[in-house]
Formats: C-alpha cells, sequence, structure tokens
C-alpha cells in the first residue's frame, strides 16, 4: 500500500468519471489506485501531476464526506490543467496532498454564513456549501451569491437551481452580461452584497473567485458592517512543493500554501493592495 | 392612487429613504404608479428619456441590440433600484432599452416636471443630485468591473 504521507511523492489516481462542465472546465472524480484517501477539509487542495506534462495546485470541490472519491473541478489554462481537462476515464494522474488550510467551518458554526464566489471560484467553496447544507440547522442564514461572465459559464447549473428551490437558504446568481433569454441578476457580483440579508454582527463571509473580485468584494462586505477578522479569502499564488519549502507561492511574509490558501481580509488587505508583491 | 399613499411608497425607497419631506412632496407632485408585464418594453433606445423609474417589485433589463448578435443585456434592475439616469443630460434621451423580465411594478416620475422643479429651487436639485451621484459612480464603478472580464480565462 503506498504511503500518502510522504508528501513531495506523488500517489497515482485513476480518472473515473470526467464530465464537462463549461466551455473550459471539467469535474474530474479520482480513485487511488494503491492507497487510502485520508480525506480533505473544504478549502484544501491537491497537487495534481500530469505525466510528463507537469504539476498545479488544484482545489477540492466535491463532497468532504465522500471518502472514496477524490473530485476536483480544472479550467484549462496552461498546460498542466489542460491535460487535466483532457484525461479520459481510465487514465491516471499523481496525487499529493492535501495541502493548505480549511474554511472556518466550526467557527462558521450558529453564524450567518454568507458565501460569495465568482466564476470558477465555486468550486473551492462548493464543499462549504455541501457541509452548510449537511448541517444546516447550526447555523443562521445561509446566502451563497455568485457571479459569473455569462450564464453560459454557471458552474455546477444543476446543483444552483436545486439549491435554489430550498426555501432555508438564499441563493442569488449574477452574470456580466446575457442575452435576452435570461430572466435574472445582470451586474457585478458585490452588487448582491447590498442587498443579502445577515447579520453582520454575527456573520462570518467566504470569499472565493479572481483576486479582483475578491478584493472588492471583501470591501463590499466590510462596508456592510462584516468585520475584516470575519471576511475568509482564498489566495492563489503559483506554486511548486505546496509545503512551505521552496518560496515559491511566497505573499509578503506568509506562504499561500502552508499558510494558506485561506486567509481573512484583516491579514491580507496589506498584502493585496501591495503591487510588488 | 392618491397622492398620500405615492408619497409614502416613494419615501420608502431606497433612492429616496430619509429624504426632506418638502422635497418629498415635490417629487410625488411628478411621480404615478406604473405596472408593466413581463416582455413589455418600457422604454426604447433613442426614445426621449421623460421618466424615471423607481422599481419597486419585478425586473427590467437593460438591453442594447447588436447586428447579428440579438440584445445583450448588460444590467438588470430589480427592487430598491431606479433607472432613468439619462433624465438629467441633454439631449434626454435612452441610450438603450428598457424590458420588463417579469411583472414590475414601478413608480415613474416625470423627468420634465422634475427637471422644472430642480432648476426652479436649486436646494431641491441638489438633494436630487445627491441622491442620484452614489447611483451613477456606482454604476461605473460596476462597469469598469464588467470591463475587467474578472471571470474570464482566470480562477
Ligand atoms: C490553492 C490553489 C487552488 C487552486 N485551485 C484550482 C482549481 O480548483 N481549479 C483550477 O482550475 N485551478 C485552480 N488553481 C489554479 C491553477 O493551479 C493554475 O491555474 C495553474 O497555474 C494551472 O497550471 P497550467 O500549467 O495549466 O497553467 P500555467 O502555465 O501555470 O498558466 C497558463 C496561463 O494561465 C494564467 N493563469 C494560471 N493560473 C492562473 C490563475 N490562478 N489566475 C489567473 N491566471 C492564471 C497564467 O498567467 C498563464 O498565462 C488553484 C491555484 C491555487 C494556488
Amino acid at each position: 500500500m503506498f504511503d500518502l504521507r510522504d508528501p513531495m511523492v506523488p500517489a497515482v489516481a485513476r480518472v473515473i468519471r470526467s464530465r464537462h462542465e463549461t466551455a473550459d472546465v471539467w469535474t474530474l472524480d479520482l480513485e487511488l489506485v494503491d492507497a487510502v484517501w485520508p480525506g480533505f477539509s473544504p478549502g484544501q487542495f491537491n497537487m495534481l501531476s500530469v505525466f510528463g506534462v507537469g504539476e498545479a495546485p488544484i482545489s477540492f470541490s466535491g463532497e468532504p464526506t465522500d471518502n472514496a472519491h477524490i473530485v476536483h473541478t480544472v479550467r484549462a489554462v496552461g498546460p498542466v490543467s489542460k491535460a487535466l481537462c483532457h484525461l479520459k476515464v481510465g487514465d491516471t494522474v499523481g496525487v499529493r496532498g492535501p495541502f493548505g488550510n480549511a474554511w472556518p467551518m466550526d467557527h462558521a458554526r450558529g453564524r450567518d454564513v454568507i458565501v460569495v464566489a465568482g466564476g470558477l471560484g465555486l468550486a473551492p467553496v462548493r464543499p462549504v456549501l455541501y457541509r452548510l447544507m449537511a448541517d444546516r440547522r447550526s447555523h443562521g442564514r445561509v446566502t451563497l451569491l455568485y457571479g459569473a461572465r455569462n450564464p453560459g459559464e454557471i458552474l455546477y447549473r444543476h446543483e444552483i437551481e436545486k439549491w435554489r428551490t430550498r426555501l432555508d437558504i438564499d441563493v442569488e446568481v449574477t452574470v456580466d452580461h446575457a442575452t435576452a433569454d435570461w430572466r435574472g441578476h445582470v451586474g457585478v457580483v458585490t452588487k448582491l452584497i447590498g442587498r443579502a440579508r445577515f447579520d453582520p454582527a454575527d456573520a462570518v463571509a467566504i470569499v472565493c473567485g479572481p483576486e479582483v473580485m475578491m478584493r472588492f468584494a471583501a470591501k463590499a462586505l466590510a462596508d456592510s458592517g462584516i468585520p475584516e477578522k470575519e471576511i475568509y479569502l482564498s489566495m492563489e499564488r503559483n506554486m511548486k512543493c505546496g509545503i512551505g519549502l521552496c518560496g515559491h507561492c511566497q505573499l509578503g511574509p506568509l506562504f499561500i500554501c502552508r499558510d494558506g490558501p485561506v486567509f481573512t481580509q484583516d491579514r491580507l488587505r496589506t498584502l493585496m493592495a501591495t503591487k510588488e508583491l | 392612487m392618491e397622492i398620500g399613499s405615492l408619497g409614502k411608497i416613494i419615501a420608502a425607497h431606497d433612492l429616496f429613504i430619509g429624504f426632506d419631506q418638502a422635497f418629498l412632496d415635490l417629487v410625488t407632485g411628478c411621480a404615478k404608479n406604473v405596472r408593466v408585464e413581463a416582455g413589455r418594453y418600457l422604454f426604447h433606445e433613442g426614445d426621449p428619456a421623460d421618466e424615471i423609474y423607481l422599481i419597486r417589485e419585478g425586473r427590467v433589463a437593460l438591453e442594447i441590440s447588436a447586428p447579428g448578435r440579438g440584445s445583450m443585456v448588460f444590467q438588470a434592475a430589480g427592487p430598491g433600484e431606479a433607472i432613468g439616469l439619462s433624465w438629467l443630460v441633454p439631449p434626454y434621451r435612452w441610450n438603450y432599452d428598457g424590458r420588463s423580465t417579469d411583472l414590475t411594478r414601478a413608480i415613474s416620475v416625470d423627468a420634465a416636471c422634475l427637471r422644472r422643479k430642480c432648476e426652479a429651487d436649486h436646494d431641491l436639485g441638489f438633494a436630487v443630485m445627491q441622491r442620484f451621484m452614489p447611483v451613477i459612480v456606482e454604476r461605473l464603478h460596476a462597469t469598469r468591473l464588467q470591463l475587467l472580464d474578472v471571470y474570464g480565462s482566470h480562477v
């Protein structure tokens, strides 16, 4: 049996399912070939490698209680992610992980939770939403605000439609632009924050998406009264080792892979505004 | 509807919350209730911008038609929002179409009437500007973010 405890040596996993989500996004279900998967916490990531191509950090996007499958959602942007997206059922990949810290699931208990996601940023927070829905009674109001470029790029569309039918969570989706058949919100996701219902004094915000979107979302959340230490964001920087050794993902004094990728806004504010970092 | 209840509805709309009562009465004197069925147009590109809509219920898609691409919706305004910023800027014409995507209830303010009152009473004019400026700035900022296309090929 392979030992996943050596963080620098990848285990081998087989693709057991591949779903084409949107034009350039695929979701892969993986199964370890000869190792036992230890499970993950929402917010963590794996280093996935395609043999002969390279390695990239990819967040978990699946159900955290499902230890049989490792689920990742990938957008094809460069060599590694394109190779991952083109994998077929039965192909193998290298897996190192899980790495990084997690979204504040325990801290969120008993509070209102507002999840703000943009574009592919819905993938790393989907495990959060699964957890919140499974443990719904332990939280106050639960809100998902999701922004995408256009209706065709809405990730997990069928699932979002299902969530919207639930009476115990508020789900709002907005797109930057649409064709005439779209009947929902059109405009930036930050605009939805002002209209969401939550008690800012007792709320936790979870924000994931492109850095510019996160910066403005964090500002809008703070403007709505949520303290910056209650606003959590997931940072992305190019990574190599995944365990805080190589310095590739250093952001000022922080290593995104080891100290993050989840940080609170009060810690990040100055770093994100510093252009040289 | 009598002016009393119309005034209350305007006073409770996000754009005018906390607005001076005397000014509110002047605005209410230019206003009426409107109801637009889903799929109907409130205005078309090039039409005179002679109304400001304070949306109470429903949603209005603001769209521009492009040859070969059909209509592109660049903004949708819902309850608590106002549309019709062109009422302030000569030549007072709509630059886009406004289509109700759901049954929409709104207060329609006669723009020419409000312009006249603002011209006659600059205190009212300034107070009205103070309400419209943040909407304009917010929309400019939102447009910048849309232009950045932040969700594009980036995570
Ligand atoms: C903690 C963490 C979690 C991540 N989770 C996911 C995930 O769940 N799904 C996913 O698809 N990606 C995720 N990423 C991003 C992914 O690791 C990168 O996109 C990676 O660089 C892809 O490698 P590549 O060889 O395909 O592309 P590269 O050759 O590294 O990049 C190709 C092009 O895309 C641009 N690019 C790459 N990554 C980004 C980015 N993040 N933002 C903006 N531009 C970028 C580069 O500038 C370059 O021009 C995550 C990154 C981190 C740090």
